[in-house]
């Protein structure tokens, strides 16, 4: 034995020694790896993801139609504050519209205008009939006035009131958002753009 | 304001137009005269026209249907104001259900048009010489007249939708 064997051997030693940490090193670090990965990463439908943006950006067609739609204009402002809901965006132009509110009364010659409105919004569309009127007709049972804008176009949330209060538009649209998302991913929401 | 001339245009009516003047009433200056419609243009005339009345301003004109209420159906209501005087004067023409028609004073007040646009629309009194007698607040193709008293009041006539 000599000096050579007993350097050879101390080398040798601590390559092993190294081999270790390293292999401590790499599991260690596999471990952080692994949960860093689980901590950012969410696995989910890609139906599910679109519902939940587009209940997000809810963007109204400017639209009113009688009394009804002071509040939906108060609704937008900053003290009930829409913009929460992502809902204050209202468009002048239906093109660029995808919910529409229909505040207040709708005449018999009205109709057709709000059914063309309604269709030029381009899907998916969502409808809110705001206060009695809207919803059946409320006071003004007569010839002038169609007695509720779901013989027109279809309606997704009936606020009730006469007129309902900002806050009670609010809950509507909270009421649309949670539809939103539970339709999120099924066969209704494809039949919305279809 | 004056209101000299007030208790007096009834009477002015009277002298002028003796025979035509059916009924007349004064409630607290509220002044009402009814006419037979045959003389409605020239009482008009009158009421414009005459220094002292000098009714230049028409504020309205409107219709009401006394449906087995009274032996002549419809009566048409004109308001007038007067800038001058600061009075007000009310007009009222009786116009039986058969003929339903009456002189229009479209060219002697030109804010008379939509008016009378919206009676015969409203109650199908007719505007003879009107220029333009469509309906304004229903649509074409609307049957009837809504505010007479024996439309059906259950009656609809949408113009879309399925379930009307
Ligand atoms: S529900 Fe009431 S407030 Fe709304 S439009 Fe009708 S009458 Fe007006």
């Amino acid at each position: 034995m000599g000096l050579i064997d007993e350097a050879v051997g101390a080398f040798e030693t601590e390559v092993d020694n190294l081999k270790l940490n390293v292999k401590d090193a790499v599991d260690q670090l596999g471990d952080d790896l692994a949960g860093s990965i689980y901590d950012t990463i969410l696995t989910t439908k890609l139906g599910k993801v679109v519902g939940w943006a587009q209940k997000n950006a809810l963007w109204p067609a400017t639209f009113g139609l009688a009394c009804c739609a002071i509040e939906m204009m108060a609704m937008a402002n900053s003290r009930w504050d829409a913009a929460r809901f992502g809902a204050e965006v209202f468009r002048a132009s239906p093109r660029q519209a995808d919910l529409m509110i229909v505040s207040g009364r709708v005449s018999q010659k009205m109709a057709p205008v709000l059914k063309q409105i309604y269709d030029q919004m381009p899907d998916p569309k969502w409808v809110i009939a705001m206060g009695a009127c809207s919803s059946c007709g409320g006071i003004f049972n007569n010839y002038a006035i169609v007695q509720g804008v779901d013989r027109v176009v279809p309606v997704d949330v009936y606020v009730p009131g006469c007129p309902p209060g900002p806050e009670a538009l609010i809950y509507g649209v909270i009421k649309l958002q949670e539809k939103i998302l539970s339709e999120a991913g099924t066969q209704e929401a494809r039949k919305r753009v279809a | 304001m004056s209101d000299s001339n007030n208790k007096e245009i009834i009477e002015k009516v009277k002298a002028e137009f003796g025979d035509s003047v059916l009924e007349d009433h004064n409630f607290r200056n509220d002044q009402t005269v009814t006419v037979k419609k045959e003389t409605l243009r020239e009482v008009c005339k009158f009421l414009r026209d005459t220094p002292g009345i000098s009714m230049k301003f028409l504020m309205d004109i409107t219709a009401v249907d006394y449906h087995k209420k009274k032996p002549v159906r419809f009566e048409v209501v004109y308001h007038f104001y007067s800038l001058e005087f600061n009075s007000r004067f009310r007009l009222k023409v009786p116009v039986g259900e058969k003929e339903c028609e009456i002189d229009s004073i479209h060219d002697l007040w030109k804010a008379s048009n939509w008016y009378e646009r919206e009676i015969w629309d409203l109650y199908g009194v007719k505007f003879l010489g009107h220029p333009d007698l469509r309906r304004i607040l229903m649509y074409e193709g609307f049957k009837g007249h809504p505010l007479r008293k024996d439309y059906p009041i259950n009656k609809r006539q949408p113009m879309i939708g399925p379930l009307n």
